[in-house]
């Protein structure tokens, strides 16, 4: 006895109603369009051109990979808070290096990739080492990557308390490759690399087993389980991931800067969580994707932006727009999850509820 | 029959975890102080400050008053953590935005007129207003159900520019002997004053947990949120009230670091003390997951990271290269209490067991 | 009784399965420290077949579901399934699905946030990329072919429950199954969605998959099943056609009674007549887990709900208490309307309740068997008025006395008690706050038989001396029938009966639970 279906439930193949996810994003993205067009009515004629997104685009290249690392382990439903502190010691370090290179004269394209071997090696030393506490030994993700953002803050001091001009004439060269056509836009070699990223995560997330399975494991742990899913490799991995790329971060953060500096990437963190959480990825795991982590980078600039050109004194003004920004994503989800739950308890009294007896 | 209590058997074997990492320290400072020649470190004397007033002076003293502030904030965040199962990183945030409350009001009335009155509404003022962002804080934890350290992270990032805000660019010096006696010393008192802040805060919630239900109420709802509200509490009030308490222990501690520098510096005031006390409540050892918590382990775990501090400090290890050594602390603390650990361990204990009675049985 | 004619034991590999049947166990144990949760028991599935798997609670079904699965290892026995040669052995869940054993549980296990037809493949496939279009029209056109209605792109979230557990079973099919373990899968469905689910049943006995069909509720086993298998204390009942059970019978087989048995019950103690005034009165009472019901109880009088495990006794007193979020009714107690929402409330009307599930609403377990006993008490208190250490000690011995509660000392955390204990600590902890009416919900469970007559001559003590008025449920009609003046049955979330006076027997309680079927 075969079940009949209802041809009203089946006859829309595609169109699915909009999704939390795609409902976060949406908003997340038209709250960029209003921020952009508020600095185009604010700051003027500047914002207006293609040059100008940019800029932005070069100037944040590292905070759009680092938001890239908090997306996937927040995917996952953890966090990493090690990620400002690696970028710091991975810049700092590779500096060092450069430095130590040029001293001995090797200027050639061979400082170039040890550097960024060097950077890719501490943030993987660092994603094995939070990763493996946090997935095999099961201890929450925050107090390890606290420890190891106060580890790499501290050895970064080690490397080098004071600033590190870079001065090697080969990475100078290789810093200064970009796409340009002049004064309409210029794509410098570091926001190539991270947009690079951002196309290699999206794959990774979209389109290959392990981010499916960081997906499914951030959805609900214990079915991914029983799904087959491998658990612990795969948040084990999401962490690994996450660091290695602010390994490459701090490449990328010396490719834009002129020197290491012990106060590089200090409270990029939190940016790269605010950035996650306003482009639409859950706190609580399962949710979440890069391009709208991208959006909300884009954002956090261009807030900066707008309080750099107006000029205001007083700093502090970024902080509390960004603060308050994040508060009211955080709300926002917190809405539209509990929305979910009424959704369901809202079914379920309506099943108690039905009057027989 | 009934055995007599042990509790206090159950109540020191929490405290084990600290008191073996005090040994530690001070044997190692012991044994560092007779190889070098130079027991400095233990030192305690009598001496005159610089407004010749006998005081207590020395190494050992140094460290417990450093450690004032510290211990005061610690001991919210044992409450916060006990009863909501997470940890609030804004209280060095919210800190500077109690200093300036402070200051403000301080200044409101003349910085010239300062007296017992003065700073007494300041402080209150300053609690107050302390207390607001703490709440909001809680709110976002207990009714919205947010993971506190996210929940917190909002402060943790524009917390200082609120207080930039409050007070504007100025930066006033607080140069008043009334001052000085609530970061220092009071005259004719040798031990520093925010040590007895330290003893006054201990001591009144030690009362408020004499007085009410608190300590039961928030261990049940750490433990579990669920039976607690079969027994007729309410879990959101009481981690509300959590907060409530963190806020009066922020705005004293930060009162306490302001009268000692004689200024608000909106971006060191309490700088990364948030780390430093979730360290001291962990070393404390009170799970960082909620529950049952114990105040006096947590006291000691501020006065051991102040020590630790001072020890490398000792050794000519730059401040910023303490916050690596921190961290390894942290690590092996956490890898010793994690899950896993406990598994492998029971693993091993019930495999030597197995191996003791089979070669029991063998002979 | 009937009983599968068991293929001997030593037999060649090909000759143990008889033709059509897919699944044989024989003879299996399993025993955990303290008890024997399977003692000798066989289980036989056939191809096509629904076969209902039934007991309350302590029966063993989980257990041997679990042993199936390879979530526990068998301590002996043996297990064939058709394709296999010689015995399965199976050491892991995903052993299981591999020789084609899946298992659809209750809490769906799958992930919310992916879309249907991830949810169907992930896990499954060997290689690294992801073909979103093949496998969404894969998954379409298995959906289309079992009937279910979702689509392969929609996020599972947005699927009701009922569809989501198909999901699951469609994933279970396209692993070719041959069995197909469904664990409580209609307990949050409503009708319709039952109907749904059994449409999809019947589809997939008609492709030959056998379906072990786990459940409490009476009428549906009826309505669907071919066979049933009774399991009790962790031995076989027996193994019957349903057309050969008539409903009576299972529930008599499943409690462990014989119908006409009316052997008189051990007089434990007079039953008190109840006083005239009405304790408590609740009108269209309901919940988010009960439909609306009527409920009242007189002074000093002592009530049960009886029914099979999953009936909705406990919803009920759930809701009587406002441990679920109460959705409608209005409440008297002691003749004033009282507002109960949360449980709070209902203690200050005077109401105790002892929950059903220990572990996860009971017991504070890091905290001290003193600190739990008076936890209730004390918070009736008052916030600010905290019992001094000497009231508290002395509140904590006396009940420990009077329950012979084992413990090493009133300090010690209660979450070390063994499980009996732990129960008697927090009955302690409802009896010390003299409550006037006092719900029990499975007050027995894991306790000694001595305790137990303790516990019913205690309840029969507190209705007279103290003119409580107590609700006791148990899975023991032996229980009930010795301390209640009034029964109500309940079958398959419904009231379907109050026994008074001379109902009060095993024989009217198991046909008011039964039902009119066969």
């Amino acid at each position: 006895m075969k079940m009949t279906v209802k041809t009203s439930e089946v006859h829309t193949r595609h169109r699915q109603p909009m999704t939390d996810t795609k409902l976060l994003m949406l908003i997340a993205i038209g709250t960029f369009i209003a921020m952009y067009a508020f600095a185009m009515i604010f700051i003027g004629k500047r914002f207006l051109t293609v040059k100008e997104i940019f800029n932005l685009l070069n100037n944040n290249a590292y905070l759009i990979i680092l938001g890239c690392s908090l997306t996937i382990v927040m995917i996952g439903g953890g966090i990493d808070i090690s990620v400002g502190g690696v970028v710091c010691l991975s810049a700092m370090s590779c500096a060092k290096l450069l430095q130590y290179l040029q001293a001995q004269g090797i200027e050639g394209p061979l400082g170039v990739i040890l550097s960024l071997l060097l950077a890719l090696g501490i943030g993987l030393l660092f994603g094995i080492e939070q990763g493996y506490l946090v997935s095999y030994l099961e201890i929450q993700p925050f107090i390890v990557t606290l420890a190891g953002m106060f580890l790499s803050r501290g050895v970064t001091t080690m490397v080098s308390s004071e600033n590190v001009p870079i001065k090697h004439a080969g990475f100078q060269a290789f810093k200064s490759i970009a796409l340009q056509v002049p004064n309409v836009f210029k794509l410098e070699l570091g926001a190539a690399i991270a947009l690079l990223v951002l196309i290699g995560m999206y794959l990774l997330l979209r389109h290959h087993k392990l981010g499916r399975s960081i997906y499914a494991l951030g959805g609900n742990r214990q079915s991914a389980l029983m799904l087959g899913i491998n658990v612990k490799r795969s948040r084990f991995l999401s962490h690994v991931i996450s660091s290695v790329l602010a390994g490459l971060a701090g490449y990328v953060f010396i490719m834009h800067a002129s020197s290491g500096k012990t106060s590089i990437g200090l409270r990029s963190e939190m940016d790269a969580i605010a950035a996650a959480i306003i482009g639409g990825t859950l706190l609580t795991g399962g949710v979440g994707n890069v391009f709208g982590t991208f959006i909300g980078v884009m954002i956090l600039s261009t807030i900066q932006e707008i309080m750099a050109a107006s000029k205001v004194q007083e700093s502090y003004w970024q902080e509390i727009v960004s603060g308050a920004l994040l508060g009211f994503f955080i709300m926002l989800q917190s809405v539209v999850l509990s929305g979910r739950e009424k959704r369901r308890a809202k079914k379920n009294a309506l099943v108690a509820a039905e009057v027989k007896g | 029959m009934l055995q007599k209590r042990n509790s206090r058997k159950a109540d020191l074997s929490q405290l084990i975890i600290p008191l073996a990492a005090l040994g530690i320290l001070l044997l190692f400072n012991l044994i560092r102080g007779i190889v070098i020649g130079d027991l400095r470190f233990f030192s305690i004397g009598i001496g005159e400050n610089i407004y010749g007033n006998t005081v207590l002076t020395g190494n050992l003293i140094s460290i417990i008053d450093d450690a004032s502030a510290l211990a005061i904030i610690a001991m919210g965040m044992t409450l916060v953590t006990a009863a909501c199962g997470g940890q609030d990183i804004s209280v060095g945030a919210v800190g500077a935005i109690s200093g300036a409350v402070f200051i403000n009001v301080l200044a409101a009335f003349g910085l010239d007129k300062i007296s017992v009155g003065t700073i007494l509404v300041a402080l209150l003022a300053a609690t107050a207003v302390t207390i607001i962002f703490t709440l909001f804080n809680g709110t976002l934890v207990a009714v919205f159900k947010i993971q506190p350290m996210i929940a917190t992270l909002i402060l943790f990032s524009c917390g200082r520019s609120i207080a930039y805000m409050i007070t504007g660019s100025a930066t006033p010096q607080l140069n008043d002997p009334l001052i000085n006696a609530i970061g220092k010393t009071i005259p004719g008192i040798p031990i520093p004053t925010p040590i007895f802040l330290v003893v006054i805060m201990g001591l009144l919630l030690t009362l408020i947990f004499k007085v009410t239900n608190l300590r039961l109420y928030t261990q049940t709802v750490g433990i579990n949120q669920g039976a607690a509200r079969l027994n007729g509490i309410n879990p959101v009030i009481i981690k509300l009230l959590s907060f409530v308490i963190l806020g009066i222990c922020v705005s004293l501690a930060s009162m306490i670091q302001v009268c000692r520098l004689n200024q608000l510096a909106h971006k060191t005031l309490l700088d990364a003390i948030e780390m430093d006390a979730i360290l001291a409540v962990a070393i404390g050892g009170n799970s960082l997951g909620g529950g049952k918590f114990r105040l006096s382990g947590t006291i000691l775990g501020a006065y051991i990271i102040l020590m630790l501090t001072n020890t490398l400090n000792d050794m000519n290890v730059s401040a910023d290269s303490i916050k690596a050594y921190k961290a390894i602390v942290i690590i092996i603390i956490v890898i010793a209490g994690s899950p896993g650990i406990k598994n492998k361990i029971s693993e091993l204990w019930k495999k030597s067991r197995s191996r003791s009675s089979k070669a029991m049985a063998g002979r | 009784m009937e009983k599968q004619a068991v293929p001997a034991k030593g037999h060649k590999a090909s000759q143990v399965l008889e033709d059509n049947v897919v699944l044989a166990m024989r003879g299996i144990d399993k025993t955990f420290p303290g008890t024997r949760a399977l003692n000798n028991v066989d289980f036989t599935l056939r191809e096509g077949e629904i076969h209902a798997l039934m007991g309350e609670n302590g029966a063993g079904k989980s257990t041997l579901i679990k042993v199936l699965t390879g979530v526990y290892p068998k301590d002996s026995g043996h297990i064939y399934v058709k394709g296999i040669q010689g015995e399965a052995h199976i050491h892991s869940p995903q052993e299981a699905q591999n020789i084609g054993i899946s298992t659809v549980y209750q809490e769906i296990n799958l992930c919310p946030n992916l879309t249907v037809a991830e949810n169907m493949f992930i896990g499954r496939t060997k290689g690294a990329r992801v073909q979103w279009s093949v496998n969404e029209k894969k998954a379409d056109k298995i959906l289309r072919n079992l009937g279910i209605p979702a689509q392969a792109n929609q996020e599972l979230s947005r699927c009701s429950l009922a569809v989501q557990q198909m999901v699951a079973i469609a994933r279970a099919v396209d692993m070719n199954c041959k069995v197909l373990i469904l664990d409580e899968p209609t307990s949050s469905l409503d009708e319709k969605e039952v109907q749904m689910l059994f449409g999809l049943m019947r589809d997939l006995k008609s492709r030959g998959v056998g379906i072990i069909f786990v459940t409490h509720f009476l009428e549906q086993v009826y309505e669907v099943s071919d066979r049933i298998t009774v399991l009790r204390n962790g031995e076989l009942v027996g193994e019957y056609a349903v057309e050969n059970l008539p409903q009576v019978e299972l529930v008599a087989r499943m409690m462990g009674k014989d119908l006409n048995d009316l052997a008189d019950l051990e007089e434990i103690g007079q039953k008190k007549t109840a006083g005239e005034t009405v304790v408590y009165e609740a009108d269209k009472l309901s919940s988010t887990e009960s439909k609306p019901f009527h409920f009242s109880i007189r002074e000093g009088e002592v009530n049960g709900f009886t029914g099979l495990l999953g009936s909705g006794r406990s919803e009920s007193v759930r809701a009587i208490f406002g441990a679920d979020r109460v959705t409608g009714g209005s409440v008297k107690v002691k003749g004033k309307p009282v507002n109960i929402t949360k449980p709070h409330d209902a203690m200050k009307a005077g109401i105790g309740y002892l929950p059903e599930d220990r572990k996860r609403d009971g017991i504070i377990a890091d905290l001290s068997v003193r600190e739990n006993i008076i936890l209730a008490l004390q918070v009736m208190k008052g916030f600010f008025h905290p019992m001094n250490q000497k009231e508290t000690e002395k509140f904590a011995d006396e009940y420990i006395k009077a329950l012979k509660i084992k413990t090493a000392s009133q300090d010690t955390p209660v979450g070390s008690l063994s499980g009996g204990n732990q129960q008697k600590v927090i009955l302690a902890r409802w009896l010390l706050t003299h409550p006037d009416y006092l719900i029990l919900d499975e007050p027995t469970r894991g306790i000694d038989v001595g305790t137990k007559l303790e516990i019913q001559k205690l309840v029969l003590k507190l209705a007279a001396e103290e003119n409580m008025s107590i609700t006791f449920i148990s899975s023991e009609i032996e229980e009930m029938l010795r301390t209640c003046s009034r029964l109500i049955v309940m079958r398959d979330r419904n009231i379907v009966g109050e026994l008074t006076g001379d109902d009060l027997n095993q024989a009217s309680v198991m046909k008011t639970i039964a039902g009119g079927g066969q």
